[in-house]
Parts: structure tokens; sequence; C-alpha cells
């Protein structure tokens, strides 16, 4: 307990603690309006004519949520944590780290607001009114403040490469929101905005957002989280150091020239496209090495796969890092994107990124945090088979779906007969797509059950934590007493 | 000066610049990190980072384990 108290104090814990409590509930609001769109796209009766639950107004609050809700809350959780830990000091300003819980639950709650009752920007994944965006920046700029203060005084000479990361994600992050989001307001009270950007300079810049917040929030920010949390749980260092920089400085060159793919066929000048396309290709080289270094690092210690639940997450995780990470080059040549495009296979793509990936690591690497910060044991070892195992069928159900939809859904739209005729009418490809819909709703029904089960097993553990100070406290008091 | 500005500011001389100075330093990057016996100890070292401040080395993760 002396032990622990003084741990508190050294390190912010709080924070943390905040953090991975909310995005613990963003994942399971965030996850739960996932599987509602996924279903009224296989049962459309489920719009119910309420324009506020239609397809169209809950997708962004469903992407927002767990992007921004969920990961975001997990990065910040996280990244407060490694940065202390490897530093071996205190965060810097607890009342701006405040600020920013503050700052980023309150942007994430309204945004999720202002959706279902209309308002937009129609930009993906940036789809905040300018008043929210000018919080985000702010919040932004105080999470920068905090990591470069903390990272100056630390007492750890050399800064570890999942800081790096963080640093790049932070960096990255702040580009990309603050030029994708350059908008002059119709007025001073107005939620409209017109983009600063025109024509296909608009999309440029939008797709330059698009795929860098995947690269740099939703891929070098969880691989900060990997460097970390996956050495610790496997209790042994990173397969390879060199690696690890080699492949910082890989991805973090090649990222910002591939958004570009998200956009071949269209009005963008060709040499962008395959420029693009290009560097996508070359992408897989850092993005395996680090995979490899990742799964390495277990090299000796596959046993813990057996009776380690949370390396299992984590293990999982890398492998459909490596997966979506050779799949998102190959759909980035422009011939297999010609049939890819417009398709659930891009659904497919992200999820298994998203999911795969992303909430692998995360669940893997919260499951590590939460009974240190509460200073406790998880409450149930077996719930936590019962998500990996749920979260695990649920995206390869997720996934194989969205091939078969997305796949036959491209073939489908490019069918000729012999007269040169498309061979298929709109709805019957909508109709094919029926099947693979409602397979894709169940596969998130398995991946929610999963979240909801963690959130209820990370609740007991909180509970379980505070009866146990509370005995402690008591036991405490009456020896007090008697002597 | 602003022959040079004039200069790189042609996209057809900007594309091969950048292309080179990346690559170069890319290479620089690989070389320092892969050459010298002793940087290369002093690197991996890092590596245990992580696992130097750790007061729960032996934390039982779970109740029922």
């Amino acid at each position: 307990m002396a032990q622990s108290t003084a741990t508190a104090e050294q390190y912010n814990y709080d924070i943390v603690r905040k953090f991975t409590i909310m995005a613990l509930v963003w994942g399971v609001l965030g996850m739960t309006t996932g599987l509602y769109i996924g279903s009224e796209l296989a049962w459309p009766f489920l719009n119910f004519d309420i324009p506020q639950i239609t397809f169209g107004r809950l997708r962004p609050v469903h992407t927002t949520l767990v992007i921004f809700g969920f990961g975001g809350s997990a990065l910040f959780a996280t990244s407060y944590y490694v940065v202390q830990r490897t530093c071996q000091a205190r965060l810097f300003s607890d009342g701006l780290a405040n600020f920013t819980f503050w700052g980023w639950q309150v942007s994430v709650g309204l945004a999720a607001i202002s959706y279902t009752m209309g308002y937009t920007q129609a930009r993906e994944y940036a789809e905040m009114v300018w008043p929210i965006d000018l919080l985000i920046a702010v919040t932004w700029v105080a999470y920068l403040v905090i990591y470069v203060m903390t990272l100056r005084k630390r007492s750890q000479p050399h800064i570890y490469v999942a800081n790096w990361f963080f640093i790049a994600f932070i960096l990255a992050t702040a580009l990309l929101h603050i030029f994708n989001n350059f908008a002059v307001p119709v007025s001073l009270f107005s939620l409209s905005s017109y983009s600063y950007h025109a024509g296909v300079q608009d999309a440029m810049t939008q797709w330059w957002y698009g795929h860098n917040a995947v690269g740099f929030f939703l891929t070098a920010a969880f691989l900060g989280m990997m460097y970390y949390f996956v050495p610790k749980q496997a209790g042994r260092p990173v397969y390879s150091y060199r690696l690890s920089i080699i492949h910082f400085w890989a991805l973090i060159f090649l990222y910002m020239w591939v958004g570009a793919h998200h956009l071949h066929w269209t009005a963008l000048p060709d040499w962008t496209s395959t420029l693009a396309a290009t560097f996508s290709i070359l992408l897989l080289m850092p993005s395996w090495g680090g995979m490899i270094n990742g799964i390495m690092t277990l090299s000796g210690a596959w046993d813990k796969l057996r009776t380690d639940p949370i390396i299992r997450f984590m293990v999982v995780s890398l492998s459909f890092y490596g997966m979506s990470t050779f799949e998102g080059p190959l759909m980035a040549l422009k011939s297999v994107n010609a049939l890819s495009h417009y398709t659930d296979w891009t659904i497919g793509h992200v999820h298994s990124g998203a999911l795969g990936w992303v909430a692998m690591i995360s669940f893997g690497s919260m499951y590590h945090l939460v009974p240190r910060l509460w200073n406790t044991k998880m409450y149930s070892e077996k719930l936590i088979y019962l998500h990996f195992w749920l979260a695990t069928i649920g995206i390869v159900l997720y996934i194989s779906a969205m091939w078969v939809s997305g796949i036959g859904q491209g073939l489908m739209l490019r069918a000729y007969d012999d007269f040169g005729n498309l061979a298929y009418t709109f709805i019957e490809t909508v109709s094919f797509m029926h099947q693979p819909l409602v397979i894709r709703a169940l596969g998130g029904l398995f991946f929610v059950s999963g979240m909801i089960i963690m959130a209820f097993n990370s609740f007991m553990t909180i509970r379980q934590s505070r009866r146990e100070k509370a005995e402690l406290d008591a036991k405490l008091a009456e020896k007090l007493a008697q002597a | 000066m602003s022959a040079l500005i004039e200069w790189i500011s042609q996209m057809e001389n900007t594309k091969p610049f950048v292309l080179v100075l990346f690559f170069v330093t890319f290479v620089g990057i690989i070389l320092y990190i892969y050459t010298g016996k002793k940087r290369s100890k002093r690197l991996e070292s890092y590596k245990n980072i992580p696992l130097e401040d750790d007061e729960h080395d032996h934390h039982k993760d779970t109740k029922d384990e």
C-alpha cells in the first residue's frame, strides 16, 4: 500500500484513470451505435423514419465515438501513463491535464449531439462544426504542451521510442486538424461554414487529412502503445530497438504521401494518384517491420499465449496490423481500387484495421493498465478470455462478410453483357448484399458484446479495488485505535 | 539566393530534389543505426527502459488466476 501511495504521488494516475473510464464508456456507446447502423443497412425499417437516427446522421456519431471517443481517450490514457513511466517524471501540470480531459470529452459529446441534429461539415472523420474544431485545436495544443514539458523534465536521459510515436501523432494530428478545417463561418452565430479550399484541392486536403488520421492517429499512436505494453506484458524487452527506430522514421517519411489513393479515378492529376499508390506499396515495409518487431518480442515466451489472455489480444492485434497493412497497399493499386472503391470491401478493410489492430491493442493495453491503476487484480480472467473470443470471432465474421459483399458488389457493378450494357441493375447489387450485411451485423453483435463484458469486468474491478481499500482502511483504523 | 528560390520553386526541380534529399537522409539514418558496435549496443540498451521502472513485477493480473 505504501508503495502504491508513493507511486500515486510520483505519477499523475488520476488523469489516466479518468481517460480509461471514458474510453470504456465511449467504446460501449460508439460500438453499439455501429451495430445499430450496421443493422439499419441489413434491415432498413430500423430507420423508423426518424431523421435523428437514420444511417446518414448516426454514421458520423459511430465513427466519432469509436475513433475519437474510445480510441482518443485510450490514447490520452496510455500516452500519459507511458510518458510518466518511461521518463520517470510526473506529468506536467495537473490542471492542464484536466483541461485536456474535459476539452476532449465535451468535444466528442457535442459532436455526437450535433450530428444527430443534422449539423455537419460533411468532411469524413472531420464532421465537427467549426466551434467544436476550435475547442479541439485548443485542447490539442494543451496536450502537446503537457507532453513536451513532461519529456523535458524526464529523469531518464533517453526518450523511449514509444514516446517518439506519441509525439509524432500529436504533432501530425495538430497539423492535419488545423489545415483540413480551414473554414469560413456563414456568420458568427451560425454553425454552418464554407471550406477555405475548393474543388479538387478541397478533396485532396480532405484525404491528406483522412489517410493521415489513419496513419498518425490510428497507427503511429497505437504503435506507441504497442512498443510499451507488449514488452511490459510479455515481461521482455522489444525484439530490436534499432528496428523500432527504422520503423518510426520510415513510417513518418512515407505516410504523408499516400492520402491521394482515396481519390483514384477522379479529377485528381494522374501523377498524384500514381505517387500515392507508389508510396502506399512502400509503406508495406515499415508496417511489416514493426509488426515483426512486435511479434518477435514474444520470441522465447510463446508459452504465455496459452496462459495469458492479454498477450492473446496483443498478438492478434499485431496479426491484424500485418494483414490490414498488406491489404491497404493492395487496395491502393489503381487497378484493384477500380474494383474495390465505393464498395463494402473498403468498409471491411477499415474494420480489420480498426477492430483487429486498434481496438485489440487497446483492449490488451487497458487490461494491463486497469489493475495497475486501481492497485488490484482484474475481477475475472474468464471474462477476459470470453471477451477475446467474442472479439476475434466478431472481427472474422465482419471482414469475411464485407469481402463477399464488397468484391461481389464491385464485380456486379463492373459487369457488362455482350452488347456493352450493364449486366446488373443497381438494385440487384443491393439485394445481393443483404445476406453479407446480416452476417456483418452478427459480427458486430459479437464485438459489441465483448466490449460490454470488458466494461463490466473493469467496473467490477474498480468496485473491488474500493472495497479492498475500505477494508484496509478499517483494519488500519482498528490497529491505530488499539495502539 | 533568389535564383535558388526560383529553381526550387519549379516542380520539375523540387520533386527530384526532395526525392534525393529524403532518400539520402533515410539511408543516413539506416547507416547511423546499423554501423558501429558500441553505438548498436547503446541503442539496444534503451529497449530495457519500460522494464526498469516496474513496481508490479510480480503483479497478479487477475483474481481467478
